[in-house]
Parts: C-alpha cells; sequence; structure tokens
C-alpha cells in the first residue's frame, strides 16, 4: 500500500461575486499517495483549478472562503498562516502551470528564477546553489545548462520554458507536485516529451502528482487514477484502466464520447447538450448533471446524491448511471 | 547599442532640419524684426537710420540667403545677437542655462522621490485608507494648474511665511565657491522645485499605481508565491521590477515637460533661467533668443526620447537594440 | 475537378539590421508550397507552431501579401489582382478564426455583426437583411431572437457559430477555418464540428481546415498536408498520412499523440522511443544540411513525400 501525500477532506472553496459566495469546489474528498499521479479531469468551469490553487492558498484571500481540510504532512493548510505556507510552498509542494511564457519572470534569467526557491528553503552558498540549478537543467532535459542559465524567458522556446517551470517545481524535491494543465500550451511532440519527463520525475522522486487537465489524451498517458469533476463536484473516481474501459457516470461517459478519437473513428461526435450552467447559477441540489442528460427521467436521480464506491476503487456519483443512454444510438466502441 | 545610439543621433539632424526651418519661417512671419522694439526704446533712432541697420544686417536679404547665414553661425555656437540685452545670445544663455538644468533635476528628483514611494503604497494597499488619500491628492494636483499652485506657495512660504526667499538664484553678496553661496542657492531652489514636483507628480503616481494592481495578478506572480516568496520579497523582486519599466521609460519624456513647466515656474519665482527669459523675449520681440531657445528645447526633446529608448533597453531584456 | 490551386507559395519576411537597417535575411514563413482544393472537399493543413499553416490561410484570404507563388481560384491568380479585383473574391472565400471571444466585435449586435458581409457587398433593405441574418442565426442552432443580443450573452461555442453565420452570409464556396475550435471545450467542440460537417453537405463548402489537433484533423479532413518550417513534408489521403506515413516528421507527429488508451502506454512509449531514435540516427536521409526538408515526391496518385 502506497503511503498517502496529501488528503483532501471536504473541501469547499467560494468566490465572492457582489457580496455572495459562490462554491466553485463543493465537498471534494480526494487522497493523493506517494509516486502516483492522481488527474482531476473537466471541461472549463467545473472547478478543477480552483481545486489545484486552493491546496497551498493561491487564491486573493479578501475574495475566497476556504472550508474543510487539505492535511499535508499531518498539518491542515487551511488554518495555516502565511509565513507557514511558505515553508511548504515551493519545498514540499512544487507547482507548475499552464501558460510557461508569462509564468516566468520577464525580467530574471531563468537560472535565477531556479535559484530563488532555494533562497528561502535551503541554507545552500551561492556557489553550491548555482550547481543545483545547473543539476535540475539538466535533469529537466535543457541541453547547455551553463548557458541557458543566463537566458532570459523570452529567449527560449515554449518547450525549454516549460522545462524550466518544472525545474522550479522540484528544486527541493518536493513530495507533492501540483500540475495545472502542464501540456494544454504545448505542440505534441513537445506535450510527449513533457509527458515522459514528469512520469520519469514522479518515479525518480517518489513525488504523488496532482494533474490539473482538460485532455482525455493526457489523462490516458500519464494518470494513475482519475478523479472527473463536473459542476464542483466528483462525479466518477477510478483507476485509469477502469475509467477508459467501463466508464460509468453519463458525463465521463459523454465526454469519451466528444472527442475525435484516432482509434475508434466516427461520423458524428456526441455532442452534450446545454452548456456548463456559470458558477452563479450552479443547481446545488440533485444532480447537477440532470439538466443535460433531459432524456433520462427524474425519477431515476437521486434527490442528494453521494459519491458510492460501486466495485471497488470505482466511486460513482448519484443512481442515474444505471439508466443512462444516448440517445442518438448509444457508443461505439 | 553604440550603432544604435549613433543612428538615432543621424535620424536627428533631419528632424532639426525641419525644426530650424519651421522655426526660422515662424519668426520672420511674426510682425515687426528686431529692430522694431529698438525704436521704440531709443528715441534717437529715426527711419532713415533703421532702414540703414536693416541693411547692413542683411534683413532685406531673400530669405533662403538670411536662413542659410542663421543656420551657419548657428553651428558654430553663434546663436545671434540679442537686440535687447546688446550682448550675443550665447553669453546670455550660458548662466541660466545652468540655473535651468539644475531646477530641472531638482524637480526631477523631488518629482520621483514623492511619486515612487505614494505609487507604490497606493498599488500595493489598493482600497485601502491611504490609497484613497493618494489618489485624492493626485486628482487634486491634476486639477491644479501648475502657475496657480505655484503662486500660492509663493504667497504663503515666501510672503507670509518668509521660509524661502522670494526671486533668484542665489544671494548676491556672496562669492562664488564658498559653503555659504551653495546652501543659498539650493535654497532658492526649494520651493520653485518643490512647486514643480508637487505638480508633476500626479502622472507617475497614477502609472506606478495602476502598473502594480495589473502586475499583482500576472502569472509571473502566482509562480513566485507558489515558489514560497514572502510578500515582501514577491514585491521588490517581482511586482516592483516590472512595474517601474514603463516609469524608467517616462523619465526621457519627462524632460519635455520640464521645459514647458519652467517657463511658468521661473516667472513666478522670479528665478534667472531660460524659461523666464523665453517669457520676457517673447514680450519684447528679441526674436533671435526665441528661435535660439526653441532650437534648445527641441534638441532637448529629441535627446529625452533618446535617453527613454536607452533606458527602457538597459532595464528590459526584452528590448535589443542593435 | 480543381477548384484552388496554390503554386509555389512563397511569403517571406525581411529582417534588417546593421547600421542602415538594410535587409540582412529573410523568415521564410512559407517557402515554396502547393496544393489544390477540390470542390467539397475538406483539406486539413497540419503543423506545430510557426510551422506556416496559419500564415498560408492568411494570405489565400488576402490578410497577408505574397511574397512570391500563385494562389489560383476560379483560372485568376489572386496575388496578381489590385484590390479593388480582389473583394470580389473575398465574397467567395471567407474564414473562421480561432477565437470566439475576440473575433467578435463586442459592442455589436449579432445582427450587426452577421450582416456586416451582407452591407459592404449588397444592398438589402432592413427588413431584408434582418430576415436574411435571422435564417442564417436559426440554420446555425441559435433562437431567432438571438440577433438583438450582443456577443458576451452567448458561450463560447454559440459565439464559434455566430461567426460561422457571419462567414456563411455570402453564400462562399471556400472556408478558411484556422483552429476553429482550439478554444473551445471537448463537448462544445464536438458541437461546432458536428455543425461543420453539417453544412458543408447543405452549402456545398469547400473547406481548408488548419488545425495542430491531428485527432480533429483526422475527423474532418479527406487530404492532409503537413508542414514543417514553411514547407510540406507530406500530402496524402488520411489513410495513407494516418495508415502508411512515409516521412519521419510525419511518424513522429504522429507518435507523440496521447493515446486512449491506458492498456497501450508501454507500446506507445516504445514506439515513441524507437521513432525518435530513427529521428537522429535517419536525419540526414530526410533533411538537407540546412535542417530543410526536400521537395515533394509523388509515390502514388494521392501520395506525396518530401525526400531526396
Amino acid at each position: 500500500m502506497k503511503r498517502s501525500v496529501l488528503q483532501i477532506e471536504s473541501l469547499r472553496v467560494s468566490f465572492r461575486i457582489q457580496d455572495e459566495y459562490y462554491a466553485a469546489v463543493d465537498d471534494v474528498s480526494l487522497t493523493v499517495h506517494e509516486n502516483e499521479v492522481l488527474a482531476i479531469v473537466g471541461e472549463s468551469g467545473c472547478g478543477k483549478s480552483a481545486l489545484a490553487l486552493s491546496i497551498i492558498g493561491l487564491h486573493p484571500p479578501e475574495r475566497t472562503k476556504l472550508e474543510g481540510a487539505v492535511v499535508f504532512k499531518g498539518k491542515n493548510l487551511l488554518t495555516q498562516s502565511v509565513q507557514a505556507l511558505n515553508q511548504i510552498r515551493g519545498k514540499d509542494i512544487g507547482m507548475i502551470f499552464q501558460d510557461p511564457l508569462t509564468a516566468l519572470n520577464p525580467l530574471m534569467t531563468v537560472g535565477k528564477q531556479i535559484e530563488e526557491s532555494m533562497d528561502y528553503h535551503t541554507t545552500l552558498s551561492t556557489a553550491e546553489k548555482r550547481n543545483r540549478t545547473l543539476e535540475l537543467l539538466e535533469h529537466v532535459g535543457i541541453p547547455n545548462p551553463s548557458q541557458t542559465y543566463d537566458r532570459y524567458p523570452h529567449e527560449l522556446s515554449g518547450g525549454m520554458r516549460q522545462r524550466i517551470v518544472i525545474a522550479i517545481a522540484i528544486t527541493c524535491n518536493p513530495a507533492l507536485l501540483i500540475a495545472d494543465e502542464p501540456t494544454t500550451a504545448l505542440d505534441v511532440t513537445i506535450q510527449a516529451q513533457i509527458i515522459r519527463l514528469l512520469k520519469n520525475l514522479q518515479q525518480q522522486l517518489n513525488t504523488g502528482i496532482l494533474l490539473i487537465t482538460h485532455d482525455l489524451g493526457v489523462v490516458a498517458e500519464m494518470a494513475d487514477r482519475v478523479a472527473v469533476m463536473y459542476a464542483g463536484e466528483i462525479v466518477e473516481l477510478a483507476d485509469v484502466h477502469t475509467l477508459f474501459t467501463r466508464p460509468l457516470h453519463p458525463y465521463t461517459r459523454s465526454l469519451l464520447q466528444s472527442i475525435p478519437s484516432l482509434q475508434t473513428p466516427k461520423e458524428t461526435l456526441h455532442v452534450i447538450q446545454g452548456i456548463v450552467p456559470p458558477l452563479t447559477k450552479l443547481p446545488r441540489t440533485g444532480c447537477r448533471f440532470r439538466s443535460r442528460i433531459s432524456w433520462i427521467h427524474e425519477s431515476k436521480h437521486e434527490p442528494h446524491p453521494i459519491l458510492r464506491e460501486v466495485e471497488p476503487n470505482h466511486w460513482v456519483r448519484c443512481t442515474c448511471y444505471q439508466h443512462f443512454y444516448f440517445p442518438d444510438g448509444g457508443e461505439k466502441a | 547599442m553604440v550603432k544604435f545610439i549613433l543612428r538615432r543621433i543621424m535620424m536627428m539632424i533631419p528632424q532639426l532640419f525641419v525644426l530650424s526651418v519651421l522655426i526660422f519661417l515662424l519668426a520672420k512671419a511674426m510682425p515687426g524684426d528686431a529692430l522694431t522694439g529698438q525704436l521704440a526704446n531709443n528715441p534717437k533712432m529715426d527711419a532713415q537710420t533703421l532702414a540703414e541697420m536693416r541693411e547692413k544686417l542683411g534683413l532685406n536679404d531673400p530669405l533662403y540667403v538670411q536662413y542659410t547665414r542663421w543656420i551657419k553661425n548657428l553651428l558654430h555656437g553663434d546663436l545671434g545677437l540679442s537686440y535687447v540685452h546688446q550682448q550675443p545670445v550665447t553669453d546670455l544663455l550660458a548662466g541660466r542655462m545652468w540655473n535651468t538644468i539644475l531646477l530641472s533635476l531638482c524637480i526631477l528628483v523631488l518629482t520621483y522621490a514623492i511619486a515612487v514611494p505614494l505609487g507604490v503604497i497606493s498599488g500595493r494597499w489598493q482600497d485601502s485608507w491611504a490609497d484613497k488619500l493618494i489618489v485624492g491628492y493626485s486628482y487634486v494636483s491634476f486639477a491644479t494648474p501648475l502657475f496657480i499652485f505655484a503662486l500660492i506657495m509663493l504667497f504663503l512660504f515666501g510672503f507670509k511665511l518668509g521660509w524661502f526667499p522670494t526671486g533668484g538664484s542665489v544671494d548676491i553678496q556672496l562669492e562664488e565657491g564658498t559653503f555659504d553661496y551653495y546652501i543659498s542657492k539650493l535654497n532658492h531652489l526649494l520651493l520653485p522645485s518643490l512647486s514643480g514636483a508637487l505638480i508633476s507628480t500626479v502622472g507617475i503616481i497614477q502609472y506606478l499605481r495602476s502598473e502594480i494592481i495589473d502586475t499583482k495578478v500576472k502569472d509571473f506572480v502566482r509562480t513566485a508565491r507558489a515558489k514560497g516568496v514572502p510578500e515582501a520579497k514577491i514585491y521588490s523582486r517581482h511586482i516592483l521590477r516590472n512595474s517601474f519599466l514603463p516609469i524608467a521609460a517616462f523619465l526621457g519624456y519627462e524632460i519635455t515637460g520640464l521645459i514647458g513647466g519652467s517657463v511658468f515656474l521661473e516667472s513666478i519665482f522670479s528665478y534667472p533661467g531660460i524659461g523666464q527669459l523665453f517669457l520676457q523675449s517673447i514680450m519684447q520681440r528679441d526674436y533671435s533668443v526665441v528661435t535660439a531657445l526653441v532650437m534648445i528645447s527641441g534638441l532637448a526633446t529629441l535627446i529625452g526620447t533618446l535617453l527613454s529608448d536607452i533606458i527602457l533597453s538597459v532595464v528590459d531584456p526584452r528590448i535589443r537594440i542593435d | 475537378m480543381t477548384f484552388l490551386r496554390v503554386n509555389q507559395l512563397k511569403v517571406h519576411y525581411p529582417v534588417r539590421g546593421g547600421f542602415f537597417r538594410k535587409v540582412i535575411g529573410h523568415v521564410k514563413a512559407v517557402d515554396g508550397i502547393s496544393f489544390e482544393l477540390k470542390k467539397g472537399e475538406t483539406y486539413g493543413l497540419v503543423g506545430e507552431s510557426g510551422c506556416g499553416k496559419t500564415t498560408t490561410g492568411r494570405t489565400i484570404i488576402g490578410l497577408v501579401k505574397a511574397t512570391a507563388g500563385e494562389i489560383l481560384f476560379d483560372g485568376k491568380d489572386l496575388t496578381k489582382l489590385s484590390r479593388r479585383e480582389f473583394v470580389q473574391y473575398r465574397k467567395d472565400i471567407q474564414m473562421i478564426f480561432q477565437d470566439p471571444y475576440s473575433s467578435l466585435n463586442p459592442r455589436k449586435r449579432v445582427l450587426d455583426i452577421v450582416a456586416e458581409p451582407l452591407r459592404n457587398f449588397e444592398k438589402l433593405s432592413p427588413q431584408e437583411e434582418k430576415r436574411k441574418v435571422q435564417g442564417l442565426i436559426e440554420k446555425v442552432g441559435l433562437h431567432s431572437d438571438s440577433v438583438y443580443k450582443y456577443p458576451h450573452e452567448f458561450s463560447g461555442g454559440q459565439r464559434q457559430r455566430i461567426g460561422i453565420a457571419r462567414a456563411l452570409t455570402l453564400n462562399p464556396k471556400l472556408i478558411i477555418a484556422d483552429e476553429p475550435v482550439s478554444a473551445l471545450d471537448v463537448s462544445v467542440q464536438a458541437q461546432v464540428l458536428n455543425f461543420m460537417k453539417d453544412i458543408q453537405k447543405e452549402f456545398q463548402l469547400t473547406y481548408l481546415f488548419i488545425s495542430h489537433d491531428l485527432g480533429i484533423i483526422r475527423h474532418m479532413c479527406d487530404r492532409i498536408g503537413i508542414m514543417y518550417r514553411g514547407q510540406f513534408v507530406e500530402e496524402g489521403t488520411k489513410d495513407e498520412i494516418f495508415h502508411d506515413p512515409k516521412h519521419i516528421y510525419t511518424k513522429r507527429l504522429l507518435a507523440s499523440i496521447p493515446n486512449a488508451d491506458p492498456l497501450r502506454r508501454q507500446e506507445q512509449q516504445k514506439l515513441r522511443q524507437q521513432i525518435e531514435k530513427d529521428y537522429e540516427q535517419l536525419y540526414s536521409r530526410y533533411f538537407d544540411a540546412e535542417g530543410r526538408v526536400y521537395p515533394l515526391k509523388r509515390i502514388s496518385e494521392t501520395h506525396s513525400v518530401a525526400i531526396p
């Protein structure tokens, strides 16, 4: 049994919109283990990024309300002071962001940006820091580390920049990496390289990775376990093989049917009815997906759906999955 | 870099040429000439002598001949003769130029010394009471015309309270080179430069404030937070440097504004600089002085913009000039 | 039947340097590409960022000036036409842009957005114009009352359909779609792609479909051209490209696509490593000394590869 590195317990993340708080993440519980990639997948507005940023408290505090618990190394991160969080950020928990161009300071050399986190988390000398940085640059696959050290972000390609962002995140060998859409802004060939790099780091450093993505292909390539989020809730949680071979929740099944697949081409793609409701208009009671599968009778939904373990380690929310079918003829799998 | 500066200086030549033609033609188009003013001041001057003098000075030559003569002299550093002061414009300007440069520098330093901390406070603690106070101040100073504000300052601190001298650039009894001489010079500078600075801070405060507010939410600041960088360092290492970029570039352009401001300030505080001279010369139709001053301010503007570009390329690695 | 023929198209941008800002070189965004579109087909232009696919699309529609080469449309060379003559052809060629959030003017109503091309080319009375726009808006699956709304009142997918309605107003023959679904969520993506297929049949449209997403390209296109550094690497039918790729670059690109079957992860990884090895070992067989690909060589009726 793998050791857990992060436990998220009944987390609720609410944002203030005109004096009213709305939960973007609503009662989410998850565990990330060491040497494991847990993917959170969903469309924009499902709350996956809000979840990722709340773990190390990166939301503006004056507009955000955090409830529940995020337990890391025996401490609830939600109740820590900023000073205490700063001891953990960049040291025990690293974070990788989506757009490597905007995620780096344009006025600082990349070497200095990597070194910066050592300034606060280690007592290394200047020379040691530089050596460690060169080592990291090499580790993330940068050719000519000593030259790249003095480069500015704009002088590097997108793929190289993302490697720098990764180097920053792994500087202090963190126990947990949070990767928020790490390959979305990259070309496919670069994406494949970055996925490989992250998988290697996971195994070498025994790191737990929380992967946030909307791309089911990336999930299939990288994840060990997958949580599917819709409207702030987890609707399905399973290991990656189960999720792709036996998806149960209507949302998961619909998502898988809507991507043009290279393996199983189809003439028309499945379209999910309606749109993801905006935060202020999320249905807060009953099955949140029901309005988008209107052909499934109301009585098939639970009044208060909960995430149930329907087979070992396979969790599904609401009973509607038992009755779900595609109106346009079903899955061609 | 050297190449870039050289090229920019080369580009100034046609710009200055166009400027000189314009100034020359405008000066010629003005009613009367330098000698018309003499007529009023000097009762012994009659129309006969005047005509002779015009001929002698070449004022009856075709325009292009006059222009060539003027530009040739200009290139030799001869700015002509001030008919009012009866001395070469070059001599007239020498002392005053230093006074104006001194005043401008003082205003510049004071402006940034006041504006930068206020802008930073305002941007970092947005919507706090301090921010509201600073924004309030900048609105008031935006709405106040420089010459009215300067007059109030002069009246209040110069005449009513008597804290500062009300005119001149230095106490005339003092000997140049002594310690007291420099103190007196500084004392004469303070009130006019403070008046100028308090008004010109507004642009920088507002600019810096909105830059900081924009930069605060940028992705790289979030990256820095995710690294565990303490809040104070987030500002000093990431937010402020990026927010200062446009302000630094502003510095060169500021020079242009200072020249305009010096006209009012020097006149109000009877400070013997080129701004004061400019106003006097216009009123006395001393055109050789006016044209010389306009040429100088044009040159200063061009150098200011060049300076801005150079500063920007030094502080921003994304801008490389070659 | 050839409908649009692009012949040796080049788009070069000068690079200036030195004291007198002399032209010291060129960025070859598009460097001598040739392809044809047949009526009613969807031709896919694929490649990584910076390969010149977007520039190609923009040149055909006249947003970018060609440095050399021909774009033959209806027997006329579009690159030789004056501005005024070109306008006539603009009616027949329309473009759908990537970002539905920035490509619609936020201060205009849907009616004005969709009617804009109409106003430039046809004189219609306000009633006729409104009727026509409402018809189009219904055709793209929105309610006819939507014409009085503003873009921000719509979701991303709906906005993209408004963009498509605008492209359809003048009954174009060719639509250039530049990454039309890249900014959209998968479920919305599906909606727009299905819809584009539907209207293709209905209006007998020809598509030039530009994308970096090979899954979408495969779903949409009949024939495909792979671009690399402004040149074509390979061209062929969908099956040829996906099942029988010949150029190492194409193989590498295809191998990079995430495999949607987690069980085949190891297999896919081995394949990638093998191709990566081939790529390094056989590099000189596929690329010349300057790292550029060779001219296309026809290997079958429909399949061409850039090999010496």
